[in-house]
């Protein structure tokens, strides 16, 4: 009869996925690249925030654009409207996106003509937070209609991220939220997060938003050279 | 929802180690992951027993130890235990503070395998 024996293993389950995406990250210091995670729940306002940030940035930074919500190209075409190159990767209705298809990506982009990548992460407030892309920050955004108690439901999501932009804030006089309860609710989970304010429709906080990546781009850019 | 990418990452590595023990089965395998993770141990079962059909892993049983959501507080050192089904916020309670710091619940590895 066959031994039965136990093995140690302690190995991180996503660690092929990891070491992609650190790859990535390597790849993208050759090219001087960096690369920002956008995700959010689907209507939060990660096309919207693209694109105000694209209309922002785009005479001194030059920006491409992953698109990975969903098999449509109504997000990709907003894009290129704006004089951006953008890949739609055919997700087929996965729910999140993981390091190899950023590579994919990144392998249809011309690398050395370009100093910003945003991935654009399919709408979803669960399964992309469990997975590295690649990229160097992660950013995400919660709008006001849909709650300030998503902290409670979704802890990983905004554990994970560098960055949380509170968008459509220009409906904080009819939606029930309260900022201050959400605040509390997100930095237990995650101190060191930066915060943001702002709405894509009226304008207000997206210059703090620029001006955090803008901020980001430097420290990276910065570490290169 | 994303239980099948994870269980393919399983997969891959169980076999991966089994083949460098020279195993002729794998029997168990037993996976540590936080409760910040939100899997359901059901759905890894399932999708694994689907996946690993005419591998040396077929009929392993798996395991999920899950540990749970435990912050320590960085204002009076307090550690605590929060359920995200039943809080309301997640401050110290004993200080009330907000700046806490992760300890556990956000494991995700496979602990061991069992091998003949």
């Amino acid at each position: 009869m066959a031994d039965i024996r136990l093995i140690e293993i302690k190995e991180d389950i996503l660690s092929d996925n990891k070491n992609l995406a650190d790859e990535i990250r390597d790849m993208l210091r050759v090219h001087n690249v960096f690369m920002l995670n956008l995700m959010a729940s689907p209507g939060g306002g990660k096309t919207s925030l693209i694109v105000n940030t694209i209309r922002r940035m785009k005479d001194t930074c030059r920006i491409g654009v992953i698109e990975g919500d969903i098999d449509s190209m109504v997000d990709a075409e907003k894009v290129v409207q704006e004089g951006i190159p953008a890949v739609q990767l055919k997700t087929g209705g996965f729910c999140h996106l993981d390091a190899t298809m950023i590579k994919m990506a990144l392998d249809e982009m011309d690398l050395k003509n370009l100093d910003l990548v945003i991935i654009e992460n399919i709408g979803n407030l669960v399964c992309p937070a469990e997975f590295d892309t690649g990229a160097h920050k992660n950013a995400m955004i919660l709008s006001v209609p849909e709650g300030d108690d998503k902290p409670l439901k979704y802890p990983l999501i905004f554990s994970v991220c560098d960055i949380l932009v509170v968008n459509k804030i220009d409906y904080l006089g009819v939606a029930d939220f309260d900022m201050s309860a959400m605040k509390k609710r997100v930095i237990p989970l995650n101190p060191g997060i930066t915060i943001i304010e702002a709405s894509c429709k009226t304008g207000e906080g997206i210059e703090k938003w620029t001006r955090w990546l803008a901020d980001e781009m430097n420290t990276y850019q910065r570490a290169v050279t | 929802m994303h239980e099948l990418s994870v269980t393919e990452s399983i997969l891959s590595i169980v076999l991966k180690h089994a083949q460098t023990h020279k195993a002729e089965k794998v029997l168990a395998i037993n996976l540590k992951i936080g409760e910040l993770s939100e899997l359901v141990g059901d759905c890894i079962q399932q999708y694994f027993d689907y996946l690993s059909k005419g591998t040396i892993a077929e009929g392993a049983i798996i395991d999920v130890e899950t540990s749970p959501i435990i912050f320590q507080c960085k204002e009076c050192a307090h550690t605590f235990e929060v359920s995200f089904k039943d809080s309301k916020d997640f401050a110290c309670p004993r200080c009330k503070g907000i700046k806490s710091s992760l300890i556990s619940g956000r494991e995700f590895y496979i602990k061991d395998i069992t091998i003949s």
